[in-house]
This record gives C-alpha cells, sequence and structure tokens, in this order.
C-alpha cells in the first residue's frame, strides 16, 4: 500500500488522518487516513456499505467523526481543522462545498435561484447584513449584478442557461445533478465533494459530467467524489482511494487500483483466504 | 365515463338510480342517530327522547335525490361539455387576462384608499362607524397578523401555532407602557415591534433545534405560556380584568381624539362631534401599516436573507452545505414574523382602549393560521383575500338576521361561524390545495418572470 504514485508536487489541499467514526457499536469508518491534492480529481470507491458517505458527512461536518482529524489547507496557506467547525463553516470559511446522493435542490426555486441562494454569504455581507440593503445602496445593487453574472457563469458551464428561469423541481434528471454542482460552485469553493454525481445518468449525461468535472479542476478547484461507476472513475479521477469496511485496501493511480488484488477481490467478492492466496500470487510474480 | 355517457341513457339512469338508494341508505345510517332521535327533558326534568322521523326523511331524501341527480344528470352533462372541448381542441386556459385580473392590486389599493369616505358618502356618519370599523380595521387587522406569520410560516416554513402570543406582546406593551408612562402611541408603536421581536428571539434561541410536529407543539405551548402569565401576573396585568382606558392615539401629536381636549381634532377643524373621525384615522393607521409590512415582505424576499428563507422552507440540510447559518436565518425569520404582530398588537390595543388575556387565545393564532394557508403560503395577494373572505365572512354572518325568518326566532347566526369557517376551509381545499394563490413568485430572473407552480414548492419542515 504505497502511498500514490503519482508525483507530490501538488501541495496537499486536505489530509485526513486516523478518522474513525462509530455509531453505537458499528464501526463505520476504522482508522483511515487519506489525502487528496490540490488541483486533483481524488475519487473515493469501494462496494456498498463501505463507509464513504460517512466519510463525506465527516469532512462536511454532517457528521462529528469519533476520533481523528481532518486537515484542509487554503491557497493562501491557512489551515482548517474540520472536525471543530460547524456544518456550514466549513462552506463558509474553509471553502469545502458538496453535493448529495440523492439531489437536494431547492425544488420550488427557480434554477437561478438556486444559484443566488449558494452565493448568500457574499451578499449577506454586501448587504450589510440587509440593513444596508433595503435602503438600496449602490454598493449592493453592484453586489447582486456580480452574483448574477456568477450564476451566468455556472450556468452556461452546466449548460442550463435555457431553463434559468424554470423551477428547479421541473428540471430532468440529468439538469437537475449538474444544477446541483454549479450551486455548489457558486459558494467559491476550494474543494469540492461530489457524492455519485453520475448516478442514474445516461452515456451522454455522464460525458457531459466528466467535461464540467474537468472543466472546474482547471479552474483550481480540488475534487473529492465518491463514484460507483468504475468507467467514469478511471477516465476523470487522477488519485483514486478504495474503501471496504471502513478501511483503505488501495491508494494510487487509476491503473495502480485498477490491478490492486485487493480491490480485484473486494469487488468481485472473493472469500478472504483466496485474498490471501492472491496477494501471495501477485508478490511471488515479483510485480513490486 | 365518456363512453357510457355515449352508449346511451338507460346504463346511466340505471346507475343514477343505484347511487341514488345507496346514498339514501348511508343517509339513513349516519342520520338515525343524530336527527332521527332527539333527546329533552319533560317536565320533571328527566331525559326522554322522542322521534323526529319526518326530518330524517327530508335529510334523507335530499341526500338520496341529489345523489341521483349528480350522477344521473349533471355528471353526464359535465362530461359531455369536456369531451366537446376536447374535440374542438381549443385550450381551457387563455393566455390574455382581463383588465380587473392584470390591475387587481391597483383596483384594490385605490378601493382601500377611497373605502372610508365611500361608506360616510353611502351610509353617513352612523353607519359608516360599522362598515370602517368592524368590517375595515378588523380585517386589516387580521390582513396584518397573517402577513405578520406569512414570513414565519409561508417563507421560512416554520410551522408558528403561538403567533398570538407576540400579538400580546404588543398590545400589553403599549397597554402597560402608556398607563403607567404615559408614553405616547407614536413611541410605543416601535418599541411594541421591537419587544415582540425580542420575545421571538428569546423563544427562538432553545425551540428552533426543533422540527415539524415538535416546533409547532412547542410555540403552541409558548403561546399559553404567555397568556398564562398575563391571566396570573395580577400585579402588572390585573389579570382577567384587563386593563381599560387605554390611551387613544393621536395625530402624530397635532391632534388628540379625546373629545374633551383643548386641541380636539373635530374643534380644530370645526366638525361636528363624533367617534368616526378617530375610526377613520384608525383605519389610514393600520392601512399604513399592513403597506409596510407587505412592502418589508416583498423587499425582503429579494434579499439574501428573504432567498434564504425559502431556501431553508425547500430544504434546510441543503442550505446548511452551502454555508448557510440555518439557526440565525430561522432567528431572523422569528423575530421579523414576532415584530410585526407586535405592530398589529399596539394598534389593537389603542383600537380597542381595552386589553385582557381572552383576546389571545389559542383560536386566534388557528385562525390566523388558516388565513395563511387557505390564501396559499406566500402569497401575499392569496392571504389579502382569504383574510376578506374568513374575518368579513364572520363580521357578515352578523348581518344575516333574515335567516331567523328560515330557522326560527331562536337562530343566531354568528353561533355557526365556527362551522362556516370548517366548511370554508374543506371547501377551499377540495378545490384549491395548495391556497387561493398556490404559485410563487420568483424573486429574480433572467428572461422572463414566470410564476412557479405549488406543486414545486414544499410546506418546509421547520
Amino acid at each position: 500500500m504505497a502511498l500514490g504514485t503519482t508525483t507530490m508536487t501538488n501541495d496537499t489541499i486536505l489530509k485526513v488522518e486516523h478518522l474513525s467514526m462509530k455509531f453505537g457499536g458499528l464501526m463505520a469508518i476504522n482508522d483511515l487516513s487519506l489525502e487528496a491534492r490540490r488541483g486533483e480529481i481524488t475519487a473515493l470507491i469501494g462496494p456498498n456499505g463501505a463507509g464513504k458517505t460517512t466519510v463525506f458527512n465527516c469532512i462536511t461536518g454532517f457528521y462529528k467523526p469519533t476520533m481523528g482529524m481532518l486537515t484542509l489547507q487554503r491557497k493562501d496557506g491557512k489551515e482548517y481543522l474540520l472536525e471543530r467547525l460547524r456544518d456550514f463553516e466549513i462552506t463558509k470559511v474553509a471553502g469545502v462545498a458538496r453535493t448529495f446522493q440523492n439531489i437536494r435542490l431547492f425544488s420550488g426555486l427557480t434554477v437561478l435561484e438556486n444559484l443566488l441562494v449558494a452565493q448568500h454569504n457574499a451578499l449577506m455581507k454586501a448587504s450589510g447584513y440587509t440593513i444596508l440593503g433595503l435602503l438600496g445602496l449602490p454598493a449592493y445593487r453592484k453586489a447582486v449584478d456580480a452574483s448574477i453574472e456568477k450564476a451566468k457563469y455556472w450556468l452556461d458551464k452546466a449548460d442550463l442557461t435555457d431553463r434559468a428561469d424554470d423551477p428547479a423541481g421541473d428540471l430532468p434528471y440529468g439538469a437537475q445533478r449538474r444544477l446541483e454542482i454549479a450551486r455548489a460552485m457558486c459558494t467559491n469553493p476550494e474543494l469540492l465533494c461530489l457524492d455519485e454525481p453520475a448516478a442514474g445518468l445516461n452515456p451522454r449525461e455522464s460525458a457531459a459530467l466528466n467535461t464540467l468535472l474537468h472543466q472546474i479542476r482547471d479552474e483550481g478547484v480540488s475534487i473529492l467524489l465518491i463514484e460507483h461507476d468504475m468507467s467514469v472513475v478511471m477516465e476523470i479521477s487522477d488519485h483514486v482511494v478504495v474503501l471496504e469496511y471502513g478501511q483503505k485496501i488501495s491508494d494510487g493511480s487509476p491503473d495502480h487500483v485498477k490491478n490492486d488484488p485487493r480491490v480485484i477481490a473486494a469487488y468481485l467478492g472473493v472469500e478472504d483466504d483466496e485474498v490471501e492466496e492472491v496477494i501471495a500470487e501477485e508478490l511471488d510474480g515479483g510485480t513490486r | 365515463m365518456a363512453a357510457s355517457t355515449e352508449t346511451g341513457h338507460p346504463n346511466v339512469l340505471g346507475k343514477a338510480v343505484r347511487e341514488g338508494v345507496f346514498a339514501g341508505v348511508v343517509a339513513f345510517l349516519m342520520f338515525l342517530l343524530f336527527v332521527g332521535i332527539e333527546t329533552y327533558q319533560d317536565i320533571n326534568n328527566a331525559l326522554v327522547w322522542r322521534t323526529r322521523w319526518g326530518l330524517l326523511a327530508i335529510f334523507v331524501l335530499v341526500a338520496a335525490v341529489s345523489r341521483f341527480l349528480s350522477v344521473g344528470f349533471i355528471k353526464p352533462h359535465i362530461d359531455r361539455r369536456k369531451l366537446a372541448k376536447a374535440k374542438s381542441g381549443v385550450l381551457e386556459i387563455s393566455e390574455q387576462k382581463s383588465f380587473f385580473h392584470r390591475h387587481f392590486l391597483k383596483i384594490a389599493l385605490v378601493f382601500l384608499l377611497v373605502y372610508p369616505f365611500l361608506s360616510l358618502l353611502i351610509v353617513g356618519k352612523q353607519g359608516s362607524l360599522k362598515y370602517v370599523d368592524n368590517f375595515g380595521i378588523q380585517i386589516l387587522i387580521y390582513v396584518m397578523l397573517a402577513w405578520g406569520l406569512n414570513i414565519v410560516v409561508g417563507l421560512a416554513g416554520l410551522l408558528d401555532l403561538g403567533y398570538v402570543a407576540f400579538y400580546a406582546v404588543g398590545a400589553y406593551s403599549y397597554a402597560l407602557l402608556s398607563s403607567y408612562f404615559g408614553f405616547s402611541f407614536w413611541l410605543l408603536l416601535p418599541m411594541s415591534g421591537i419587544l415582540a421581536a425580542l420575545w421571538g428571539i428569546i423563544l427562538g434561541f432553545p425551540v428552533l433545534r426543533l422540527r415539524g410536529d415538535y416546533l409547532a407543539i412547542v410555540t403552541l405551548a409558548f403561546g399559553e405560556i404567555i397568556r398564562l402569565v398575563l391571566i396570573n401576573w395580577t400585579d402588572v396585568t390585573k389579570g382577567t380584568f384587563g386593563i381599560s382606558g387605554i390611551a387613544k392615539a393621536s395625530f402624530f401629536g397635532i391632534w388628540s381624539f379625546d373629545t374633551g381636549s383643548a386641541n380636539s381634532f373635530v374643534k380644530a377643524w370645526g366638525l361636528s362631534a363624533s367617534s368616526v373621525y378617530y375610526k377613520i384615522f384608525l383605519f389610514y393607521v393600520i392601512l399604513a401599516l399592513c403597506m409596510l409590512t407587505a412592502y418589508v415582505t416583498i423587499r425582503l424576499r429579494r434579499m439574501p436573507i428573504g432567498r434564504a428563507w425559502e431556501a431553508l422552507r425547500e430544504d434546510e440540510i441543503a442550505c446548511r452545505s452551502l454555508g448557510i447559518n440555518t439557526v440565525t436565518t430561522k432567528l431572523t425569520a422569528f423575530a421579523t414574523g414576532a415584530m410585526f404582530g407586535g405592530f398589529a398588537g399596539s394598534f389593537f390595543a389603542t383600537r380597542q382602549g381595552f386589553v385582557s388575556p381572552e383576546s389571545f387565545v389559542f383560536l386566534e393564532s388557528a385562525v390566523i393560521l388558516a388565513i395563511v394557508v387557505l390564501g396559499g403560503m406566500g402569497s401575499l395577494t392569496g392571504i389579502a383575500i382569504a383574510a376578506v373572505v374568513m374575518v368579513g365572512g364572520t363580521e357578515v354572518l352578523r348581518e344575516m338576521s333574515f335567516l331567523k325568518v328560515v330557522f326560527g326566532p331562536d337562530f343566531t347566526p354568528e353561533l355557526y361561524r365556527m362551522l362556516l369557517f370548517g366548511l370554508a376551509m374543506i371547501i377551499v381545499m377540495l378545490f384549491k390545495p395548495r391556497g387561493f394563490v398556490g404559485s410563487r413568485e420568483p424573486t429574480a430572473f433572467l428572461k422572463e418572470r414566470r410564476a412557479v407552480s405549488g406543486s414545486f414548492t414544499k410546506e418546509g419542515h421547520g
């Protein structure tokens, strides 16, 4: 389990150390350590129930981890300990945005409004916490214009400009996925966490999603994603971490992970003693 | 259904007879004990019973015949009309709205502005007392309360069953501060609003971690606590006796409406003494307060905080994932709603000249909430219409003395207020489950402003 075969030229944006999460007697995550590097797409994969979403919920503050340290380093060098921040502060202060496995849009608001709500904190400040905004000062109006420009930019990226004035609940499934990503991007994140963004998409929508994710990465935003669809993972990610039963079983480049016997065993469901055999064979074969 | 109308009448009539008989049997079973048998006390005060077969027969016949007619004739007729329309391919909804529809708000506002003078002209001074006070002011107070509650329930999606508590805080703030310290209405109006908002925050802080049903129950309890404190803290509030002789509002300190005072409004303008001028003045005060509430609500909806309220109603978890502090967002909604309740309360105190805990029972909260739900959560126009229908309707009921001719001399129509209230709610909710105005106006748009259908918006879960 060598720590990554990719070069270490990029600095780390997120460092998870000795993360454990217990639900009653169930150990959902057991002493997990991983790193996500700045400007890269890191994928978190594993069979159902491996604890991927739990890791996400710990990173984004929806769960308080039982143990462990989650360090996020922003571009300006400031470090934040995510397990000590409240959930909304993780987005507001530390610059981590997320999407959900089951899409959570504001379905009664229009697509544009969804993107404006995401800019809440910036607009709140510009409106002098509502009081100055009620007076309609020019500084606030400028901020509103800027927020609409930003929304337009992401509408264009997500290919939703035509539907900007429709209620979000009226969009087809694939468009809702893209809107959720665009909404998360409107919070100005440095790390974007996507929980199964390709779930339920058809091949064409899936390809559009890959393009969108590459564009986001090219803007300098790091991505951490959970995905089941191996083709998506192998195609877009720079770095893959594999979980099984709350523990890391492999970590490295897509090619490295793809050929890791433990990963193959985990996905194909080989018996434990057989895994030992497979590993022994691999080692005998002199691949390492 | 359409196929059976095509095949001919005997089939439909047979079905109608069957359904009619069935309805008659159901009605007979339902009303047998309620209507067919009556208990009463005889001369010795013993409880005995007698039968009312005639009345029961009328009930059963009405049910059976109306079911027969509806299945046999009315429904086929409607179906034929629908079929004809579908064949001709004409859309039922026309895009062109009528003049009245398009300018509804302007017409309504102009009407409200001239309403007191209109009633003066038509029914004279003495007659317009009733129309300005009982109808105008009474309805507008409820419009304001419902618009205030709309911020909490309609926009932020927090179910508040104790809204009347803030109304009470406002009313007692004015009543107590004016009678103990002699402060004027115009000083105490903003102060009662601020005090009510403060109570909103004090209540909200521990309560807002609760969601949905739990929040509703706790706010209900809070409403009752405030009322019980008002009843039992007799040293300050005089308990159930209430506080009377509350000072009238002055014309911004220039003229007074007290008949005896030196700078009385009536004397200054050389008018004959009548309380109608004060009522008209109060009408414009509450109208201005309503307009303020509407203006602030409309402005706030377009501000980030207002959008955050609506987002909170739609999905709280998504809000948190976008970096929105849901606790402060909920608190501001609670405080803003409570503030308008406080304004309305202090106005209520000065208008009545008397406050007692009787005015702030749970039923008031329920009525205000019912107005918000009937009107369509979030829609100012719908809520105003609902307030007119609900409050105006109960006032109209008092006027319906002709019903005594029908139901006998001991019939008091206003006693049936709640019955009609319930009936109206059921009918509206059957035909318009999202209230009078179920759609939502978006707060921002790129190309065109299109109303969002009520089927997409959520009610919120606290």
